[in-house]
């Protein structure tokens, strides 16, 4: 069976067994199915964009205060005294999402924008305040919270019995799981994965990482609230005490401990820890002798050993158990699809014409100067090498040229435009590919998903698109000019092989192939033949030559002086940050200031005797 | 609000910007040279203050068995590590888990202090070898793994340990005598001789920190581990002992502001969280990396917390805690490029 076949096998088990299950066990699996949504969203959030947050709680909080409030308070009763009573829940889910959408946004754009961790903080400090504010607002109940909450009713059938409202319950779950499962296998979700293994790939793709951090953290937020909004009306009573930190601790543990890499992760993490927990408190106090709180210390206790001991939780263990008894899924649904649909391309600029600028170009950290007025040109058609020995500024310079950091003084034109304090996705758009130093693949993924990656903004669809599956024609697409560049660039053996499992110099051609999937006007490449062995060395050279001759801009920094002087038109030679010569190989090659640069100044006084 | 209340607020206000201040240090320190966001900071602050006030009611300080259950634990920890192969440093093993909790326990179960400075030396006895043994359990283990994930596993320890404080203390809180009960009357402001101890002490205690990180030696090799953990290991630099030495100041820091805020406020097992969220809000102010950014932002809250206990008392918290918002707003308005989380 395949995965998809054992997910229906799941939900068909489920059906049959809710009408027979006992009152108590159909209680806490609605419980399970209202933690699981938040923790689903963390998955996304933590597992698969590498930040986190700890104010889901507090999120959950507001969608279930919003609508007991539209439903119970006085002054919203006045307001709305004309809508029907049966639709005020559907009022509150709104204003719930509205106010936990509007809070959310404010604190991810204060915090996304730094490094991860400050939104974990920021969203301790919310999660704590807000928790002060439902215990102290008289408008919602303080401390002794709110009670009399309407039941839902759909079609005028009041949803009162636990057993009904489960499978509203259970139905959202597994719905946003269908969504968020289909979001991953997309465009976007390329994208969000991009987030974790460092944020500077992801940008030098075209991925707007502070957007995509903005909609993770939104979305991981509303999820939370809907969660809330049927917690309220499950339990047709709120008070604050559900919505404080250790809960939203809990939520994140429930993440971790499941796998937070794997939407199924989530309801296992649930499912463990609110069994774990109904265990711990009726177990414990009999051990201890004594009343209170323990169950927090066996539970603490275990998450330290498992994230110590199984940092990626539960859930790949189980999944590596029973590889045997799932069948993948047929590897090639993509090509299965295989249409007509092609990607747009680029118009590229006609040879000869320079396609990147840079003017006195200086770079100073502190007292260093490590490029000091830097002058480089790169021009369709031909392929430009920077060259120097070690800490000469190339790796500096390859920054200030791709946006990754500015210049100090000086100019970077691409394509004729200024690009002065531009970040390196717009570096992207206007037709810039690049492989990195030390190479930046995700790892677990697939050859093929890290190319398709390259192709980011040759497409438009986003994430709703993805979510709904309204995306399929465009990623057929997409996955074929992938194909075809792993093709170009020999590595079609690999395709589906995960990146990290090729040998370093493999997946360095892996990043070009990468770069060339976004159809770019001029390709930066850092020491791509590092780690190639001879006659791959030759096979790339090839591969440069013929992109030359196709129009393409190519400029390389490499150490490797046979394959340097054999591939280029131009060399620029850095030595200290600053240009010491340029020229063709041959001009290059019998500079003297090269010579001393590489190979040390010709002592003329003598060695002392 | 006349001047009479402004200045007595004031006051307040130094004596918890003083404490802030000083679990701010520790929060700087100990992220600087672990990347270890130590949420648990507070509960040294807890166990401390509510020590001392066992001892003062001639109470055992039953948190002396949390300290031999994992000092057995670190012994049994690096025998097995011992026998695995690994170079096991034994010299500061045996300090920290053998010559420390020994005394604490000596101190503890024979000769039962009365003068206040021998149950001060009791409480330093007791909390300040837990930071280097958490430390080796917990933090170690974990030395390459992304600040979001220590700062989770600093979370989880956080449950266990306030978990433990109200197994080993109970729900009730304590207060402590004052360690200076003088007080004089200056213009119709009553000065207490406590928050002159208090504020007198943490600027000692941070003084003696800034000459510590400037000038001693071992202050420079925490300072090279901050900066390149790598660069530091290849100069010779133990980076292992460097986070037995930031824990132990951060729960020596920890027990020295729990030994000072107790006679000021009461102390529930769960207090010290809060107090150490607040360094924390005054550790972002300075960026989690600046000490004398850090101290200024601890003065600021202990000033907001004060001022807003009067205006707004029931929102105190709140108000402290979103101040963090406007904070990181500015802080980000001054990131353009994005970088790569370590």
């Amino acid at each position: 069976m395949t995965n998809r076949q054992w997910t229906w096998l799941a939900i068909a088990l489920l059906v049959i067994a809710w009408p027979l299950l006992s009152p108590f066990n159909v209680t806490l699996l609605n419980y399970i199915g209202l933690y699981a949504m938040v923790a689903v969203g963390l998955v996304m959030l933590t597992g698969v964009g590498g930040i986190t947050s700890f104010g889901q709680a507090a999120f959950v909080g507001l969608g279930a205060y919003a609508t007991a409030w539209i439903c119970t308070s006085p002054v919203a009763a006045q307001a709305l005294s004309w809508v029907h009573p049966d639709v005020l829940p559907w009022l509150g889910l709104v204003l719930g999402l509205i106010v936990t959408g509007v809070i959310a946004w404010v604190l991810g754009a204060v915090t996304l924008p730094l490094s991860g961790h400050f939104l974990a903080l920021g969203t301790i400090a919310w999660g704590l305040s807000l928790y002060y504010i439902f215990g102290n607002l008289e408008g919602l109940g303080g401390f002794t919270g709110i009670s009399g909450i309407q039941a839902l009713s759909i079609a005028g059938y009041e949803l009162t019995s636990p057993r009904l409202f489960g499978i509203i319950i259970w139905v959202v779950l597994l719905l946003s799981i269908w969504a968020m499962n289909n979001l991953l296998d997309s465009r976007e979700g390329r994208a969000i994965r991009a987030l974790k293994s460092g944020r500077v790939m992801a940008e030098s793709m075209g991925v707007d990482t502070s957007r995509q951090r903005m909609k993770l953290f939104l979305l991981a937020a509303l999820l939370a609230a809907i969660s809330g909004w049927l917690y309220a009306h499950l339990q047709r009573f709120v008070n604050p005490t559900p919505f404080s930190l250790n809960i939203s601790i809990e939520y994140l543990f429930m993440a971790v401990v499941g796998g937070s890499g794997h939407l199924w992760g989530a309801v296992l993490g649930a499912t463990l820890i609110t069994l774990l927990k109904e265990q711990l408190q009726d177990l414990l106090p009999q051990l201890l002798g004594s009343s209170g709180n323990f169950e927090v210390i066996v539970f603490g206790i275990l998450m330290l050993l498992i994230l110590q001991r199984a940092a990626d939780g539960i859930w790949p263990l189980i999944t590596a158990r029973t590889r045997g008894w799932v069948k993948p899924a047929a590897a090639a649904a993509a090509s299965a699809h295989v249409t007509q649909a092609v990607l747009a391309r680029r118009k590229l600029p006609p040879a000869g014409q320079v396609v990147l600028n840079a003017t006195q170009v200086t770079k100073r950290f502190a007292g260093l100067v490590a490029n000091d007025a830097v002058d480089l040109d790169v021009k369709a058609g031909e392929v430009h090498a920077l060259i120097g020995p070690n800490g000469a500024g190339k790796s500096t310079f390859f920054n200030m040229i791709s946006g990754v950091d500015d210049p100090t003084s000086g100019s970077v034109t691409l394509m004729g435009q200024s690009m002065a304090g531009k970040p390196s996705r717009a570096f992207a758009a206007l037709g810039m590919g690049r492989t990195f130093q030390h190479v930046r693949l995700l790892g677990q993924r697939s050859v093929l998903e890290n190319v398709a990656l390259g192709a980011h903004l040759r497409g438009r669809k986003g994430w709703v698109a993805a979510m709904l599956r309204r995306d399929r024609h465009e990623e057929a697409a997409l996955l074929a000019e992938a194909r075809k560049q792993i093709e170009r660039c020999g590595l079609m053996s690999y395709i589906d092989t995960p990146a990290a499992s090729l040998p370093l110099g493999q997946q360095r051609v892996v990043e070009i192939a990468r770069a060339l999937a976004a159809q770019p006007t001029i390709l930066l490449l850092d020491e791509p033949a590092a780690g190639l062995r001879h006659l791959e060395k030759q096979a790339l050279a090839e591969l440069l030559i013929q992109l030359r001759g196709e129009g393409m801009a190519l400029l390389v920094v490499e150490h490797d002086m046979e394959f340097v002087m054999n591939l280029a038109d131009r060399i620029t030679v850095l030595e200290f940050g600053k240009v010491i010569a340029l020229g063709n190989p041959a001009e290059v090659q019998a500079n003297p200031r090269v010579m001393e640069a590489y190979l040390g100044v010709e002592d003329t006084e003598g060695v002392p005797a | 609000m006349d001047l009479q209340i402004a200045l007595m607020l004031g006051q307040d206000g130094m004596v918890n910007g003083a404490i802030y201040a000083l679990m701010a240090l520790a929060l700087v320190l100990v992220f600087s040279v672990t990347r270890v966001i130590l949420i648990p900071q507070g509960e040294f602050v807890t166990y401390a203050a509510l020590s001392m006030a066992a001892i003062q009611a001639g109470k055992l300080p039953s948190i002396v068995w949390l300290l031999i259950t994992l000092a057995v634990l670190v012994l049994i920890v690096e025998t097995w590590r011992h026998s695995r192969g690994v170079r096991v440093d034994w010299k500061s093993t045996v300090v920290w888990a053998v010559v420390v909790p020994a005394m604490a326990a000596a101190l503890v179960f024979g000769l039962k202090p009365q003068s206040g400075w021998l149950q001060a030396l009791v409480v330093f006895a007791l909390i300040t070898p837990m930071g280097p043994l958490v430390y080796r359990l917990v933090f170690r283990p974990l030395a390459h793994a992304s600040v979001l994930f220590l700062l989770i596993v600093a979370v989880a320890l956080h449950l266990v340990m306030v978990g433990l404080g109200l197994y080993y203390f109970g729900a009730e809180g304590s207060r402590t005598n004052a360690i200076w009960d003088a007080s004089w009357d200056l213009g119709g402001v009553p000065v207490s001789g406590q928050s002159l101890v208090v504020v007198f002490t943490a600027i000692v205690l941070l003084i003696a920190m800034f000459w510590f990180f400037g000038r001693s030696i071992i202050g420079k090799a925490l300072r090279a581990t901050a900066i390149n953990r790598v660069g530091a290991r290849l100069m010779g630099i133990p980076t292992d002992l460097s986070g037995d030495v930031c824990f132990a100041l951060a729960a020596l820091i920890g027990a020295a502001s729990g030994i000072l805020i107790a006679p000021v406020t009461t102390i529930y097992y769960d207090t010290g969280f809060l107090i150490g969220l607040k360094g924390f809000v005054a550790a972002i102010i300075g960026g989690l990396t600046g000490y004398p950014g850090a101290v200024a932002g601890a003065v600021l809250v202990g000033q907001l917390e004060s001022f807003s206990s009067f205006w707004a008392s029931a929102y105190k918290e709140v108000i402290v805690f979103t101040l963090i918002i406007p904070v990181l707003w500015w802080r980000s308005l001054n990131t353009r490029h994005v970088e790569d989380e370590e």
